[in-house]
């Protein structure tokens, strides 16, 4: 199968290394990777801030680009929660019906790295190797708008070696919410901080997620504190093999 | 005509109020303790009911239908209830519902009122107008009569006291009832308050309540509580004066057995509060002989002519998505400046100012959907925030550093090259933040993220870079 | 006065009607359970259930010895008499004990009596509420209300599974007021610990009979 890889603007630039473990994870089940170079983002910031009319030009760039991609694949639950809820509902604020039908007809070939994996290739064994204890942070929009549910975890517990500790109040918001974090500091830290309890209360060496955006954030106040634990995307989990690691 | 609802147009912008919030450890225990404790019980009790789902459709439903009929319900509400002898009157603001309050408490000659938790008061400052008119009010509800004698305010919607513990309850009490002995144990609070209240309930003339609903089909009113303090307004005054919303009325008296059950789960976590009083008009020999309602604007047909947010209309005043909220759990109620808190507050107190203030409420939220999960009316409620949002910047109230960020950042995302020299620019930027590769200490919009956290500083290589070498 | 009440109310609904959309979908999903698949018995028991989880005291008792266990009650509860409404079935009550007509009694005799006795009219098992329709055997609100105690007859016709099958007797008893009584009056406001019994009556106690 060719899979088209929508990496998205942050991980682009930040977290490459989640989009090579995409890539790796993917050839190693046979599958092509391509990925087009015109993409950028899928304008979740703009939109959720405000910024409705900048978001606009992105939705149309989106589409241009992966218009005819059979499967595209985005290591973000957040982006893919944007393009699936948000994206019909500004086609339709656009009155443009064409736009509408080609915001339809992409929506099914739009996964999520888990999702795609689990429900498209009916996997949850992909033969890595990863010998530390993790725990996994949900995600509100992987876990309120993708209903991911137990899938990024099943995927984990067929990993060799890996010890899957659940983390407490795994529903609860790590306090990010992309520019909330910016423009209410004392609260979005406040909540960071309760998130960091649970995650120091499991032990584990690691904590995984299925949005980089999120990691970035406890990730950033694990490593402020001093902690010793680090964040992972679960990409990259399942990148690792015995013979890589 | 002019709408204000409680004191949000003077109040603190969201991030400074919270930023004082948060520092206050007793208040978050506080907070945290009672919302864990109301979540626990509604989980409890909305998992046991296998039709939770169609019920929530069902409210939602006769909500946006009745909304879309607003007038022909309100008029047949009107003529229900004066046929069955109440009396109907309709202010457009908070000011003109103070005034005729006022006049009818006057008219009848009394100088104090006793008064049910009326969320729609406190957004009037009925309070307040009856004060200055010589008339004193009791407010008869536990938290209320706490939040009263402390001249404090209300930080949830359902229990407006949960931001004080026992030991502060006992000082108020203490002070202002004149008692020398207390207990500390809730028991011991709630019968000193029993006590105080009493011989008032038993005297007063005249009692101001809110409503949940207003039936339209039988012009009946319905006042859904606990304690017996609603009861003893609604019951032995002569006088009976009810402030109700617009928004308040339902169809038919069937379709309060949707938000019979609805309610009582989400609010309190109880399969049904202790009381529910249902009364039409006046009847003889049994309550009130006198009944009057105010009908309420204060800024809610402008919500209504929002086809966007109009939703925010359907609540219930449940405050189930207050106790879901991560930021609200952090704050408490105070941060967000209104009668109205959490979730329901940051989307209602903003648009029923016509956005003029209270701007920052929508963005006091991380959007993470908790709010919409658990709403019984599936309010949208992240939805309406970035509607919001939008509102708020198109009208041109957005910061400048953000405005220019933003549009930074959608010209570089406007194109894939753009965006390339723009991780060069940003490389090249980060260095003198560069601490081991863990930015710390930046300036300007991300000083608040590394207050708190580090920032990995951006690769050499970026994901594209690396492909189009492979 | 009246001209001004006259221009704010055409004025909030010109508002609404410039203000709402087009007629909405008319259509309202009712697919929500109205009645439950529970035995007469069952029913009975739940509703016992949830009376004690509220910590109302529960009776049972055929017709004939509603006297009897009215007796038993109030020498249990050391009370040489409540106050009834004036419609209540006179062979209910048990002699040697004093029962008080409200016949206009002022708030102060409520108040300072031993408590009250009435009948209800509906009661629905799956919340524990009774329903009292205020009809004479039920008497004013205030009867059920000012007094400490609240002793309730309910007869198992009266009672059902669900609130929907509930509100379909309520509706019957309209424009009478109603009132549902779902356990002892209470609060959580202090700390979020339930306390049973703030202005309500704080001891209801319930005879079943049937
Ligand atoms: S918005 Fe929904 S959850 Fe929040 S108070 Fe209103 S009805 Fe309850």
């Amino acid at each position: 199968m060719v899979i088209s890889l929508f990496i998205t603007c942050y991980n682009d630039a930040l977290f490459p290394q989640t989009g090579q473990a995409v890539v790796t994870v993917l050839e190693r089940l046979g599958h092509t990777v391509e990925f087009r170079a015109a993409q950028t983002c899928c304008g979740q910031m703009h939109y959720n801030t405000g910024y409705r009319h900048d978001s606009y030009t992105l939705l149309r760039q989106f589409l241009e680009v992966f218009a005819d991609a059979e499967v595209i694949v985005c290591p973000s639950s957040s982006c893919v929660a944007m393009i699936r809820d948000h994206y019909p509902k500004m086609a339709e604020q656009l009155n443009d019906p064409a736009l509408q039908a080609r915001v339809a007809a992409i929506l099914p070939r739009i996964f999520e790295f888990s999702e795609l994996l689990t429900d498209k290739l009916g996997l949850t064994d992909v033969g890595a190797f990863y010998p530390h204890s993790v725990t996994l942070h949900a995600s509100c929009h992987g876990l309120r708008s993708l209903h991911l549910g137990s899938k990024p975890a099943d995927l984990l517990k067929q990993v060799k070696g890996l010890t899957l500790i659940e983390l407490p109040d795994a529903d609860q918001c790590c306090g990010f919410g992309g520019t909330f974090a910016v423009k209410n500091p004392d609260v979005s830290a406040a909540m960071l901080s309760d998130k960091l309890q649970c995650v120091l209360g499991t032990n584990a060496e690691a904590c995984a997620g299925a949005d980089n955006s999120c990691l970035m954030h406890i990730g950033g106040a694990l490593s402020r504190q001093r902690t010793g634990v680090r964040t992972v995307h679960l990409a990259e989990i399942l990148a690792s093999t015995e013979k890589s690691s | 005509m002019s709408v204000h609802v409680g004191e949000a147009a003077s109040a603190l912008p969201f991030p400074e109020a919270a930023k004082k919030l948060v520092a206050n450890s007793q208040l978050r225990r506080n907070v945290r303790h009672a919302t864990n404790v109301i979540r626990t019980k509604r989980g409890r009790v909305v998992a046991e009911m296998d039709d939770w789902e169609q019920l929530r459709d069902a409210g939602k439903a006769i909500k946006d239908h009745t909304l879309a009929h607003l007038d022909e319900y309100l008029l047949q509400f009107e003529a229900a209830c004066t046929k069955a002898g109440g009396q109907v009157h309709w202010a457009r603001d908070a000011d003109e519902a103070n005034r005729i309050i006022v006049d009818l408490v006057k008219r009848y000659g009394s100088d104090e009122v006793i008064k049910v938790k009326t969320m729609t008061s406190d957004e009037t400052r009925l309070n307040v107008a009856l004060e200055a008119a010589g008339i004193t009010p009791f407010e008869t509800d536990l938290a209320d009569l706490i939040v009263q004698l402390g001249e404090d305010k209300p930080s949830h919607i359902v229990v407006p006291a949960l931001h004080r513990n026992r030991m502060e309850i006992r000082e108020l009490f203490m002070g202002k009832m004149g008692l020398d002995t207390l207990g500390y144990q809730p028991e011991d609070l709630a019968a000193a308050a029993r006590n105080y209240l009493r011989e008032r309930f038993l005297r007063v003339k005249v009692g101001i309540s809110g409503a949940n609903y207003l039936i339209a089909e039988t012009g009946s009113v319905v006042v859904v509580e606990s304690e017996g303090n609603g009861r003893m307004c609604l019951t032995l005054p002569d006088v009976l004066i009810s402030i109700v919303g617009v928004e308040k009325v339902i169809p038919r008296f069937e379709d309060l057995e949707v938000y019979l059950q609805l309610l009582p789960r989400s609010a309190t976590g109880e399969r049904m509060n202790p009381y529910n009083s249902i009364w039409t008009g006046v009847t003889p020999g049994d309550g009130p002989q006198a009944f009057h309602i105010v009908l309420l604007d204060n800024g809610r047909t402008k919500v209504l002519a929002d086809p966007e947010s109009r939703e925010t209309l359907d609540c219930i005043r449940c405050g189930a998505c207050l106790n879901a909220c991560p930021v609200y759990r952090q704050t408490g109620g105070h941060a967000y400046g209104s009668v109205y808190a959490g979730p329901i507050g940051a989307i209602l107190t903003p648009q029923l100012q016509s956005m003029e203030h209270s701007q920052t409420l929508p963005y006091a939220s991380s959007l993470c959907g908790a709010c919409y999960e658990v709403c019984p009316v599936k309010i949208n409620i992240p939805e309406i925030l970035i509607h919001l949002r939008t509102k708020v910047v198109d009208s041109g109230h957005a910061p400048l550093a953000e405005r220019l960020a933003m549009k930074g950042a959608a010209f570089a995302m406007s194109k894939a090259s753009r965006l390339s020299l723009a991780h060069a620019f940003a490389r090249l930027g980060q260095w003198p933040f560069n601490d081991d590769g863990k930015l710390d200490n930046l300036p300007g919009l991300l000083a608040g993220w590394t207050e708190f956290r580090d920032l990995d500083a951006i690769p050499a290589e970026s994901f594209r870079e690396w492909w189009s070498k492979r | 006065m009246v001209v001004q009440a006259m221009t704010s109310r055409e004025a909030v609904l010109a508002n609404i009607r410039a203000a709402k959309g087009g007629p909405a979908d008319e259509s309202i999903p009712r697919l929500y359970s109205a009645s439950v698949d529970l035995s007469p018995a069952e029913v009975v028991e739940q509703f016992a259930d949830r009376l004690h989880d509220y910590n109302a005291t529960v009776h049972h008792c055929t017709v004939d010895a509603i006297p009897a266990t009215i007796a038993g009650i109030l020498q249990t509860r050391q009370k040489t008499g409540l106050l009834i409404p004036s419609g209540l079935p006179p062979e209910w009550l048990p002699a040697d004990y004093a029962f008080r007509r409200d016949e206009g009694l002022s708030y102060a005799d409520l108040d300072a009596s031993q408590g009250v006795l009435t009948a209800c009219d509906v009661a629905i098992a799956l919340t524990g509420t009774i329903v009292i329709g205020h009809s004479p055997a039920q008497g004013r609100r205030a009867l059920t209300l000012v007094p400490d105690y609240h002793l309730c007859i309910v007869r198992l016709d009266q009672l059902v599974a669900t609130v929907p099958e509930g509100m379909r007797r309520m509706a019957a008893l309209l424009p009478a007021p109603l009132t549902t009584i779902s356990g002892p009056s209470a609060t959580s406001d202090i700390e979020m610990i339930r306390v049973k019994g703030v202005h309500g009556p704080r001891t209801l106690e319930v005879i079943l009979v049937g």
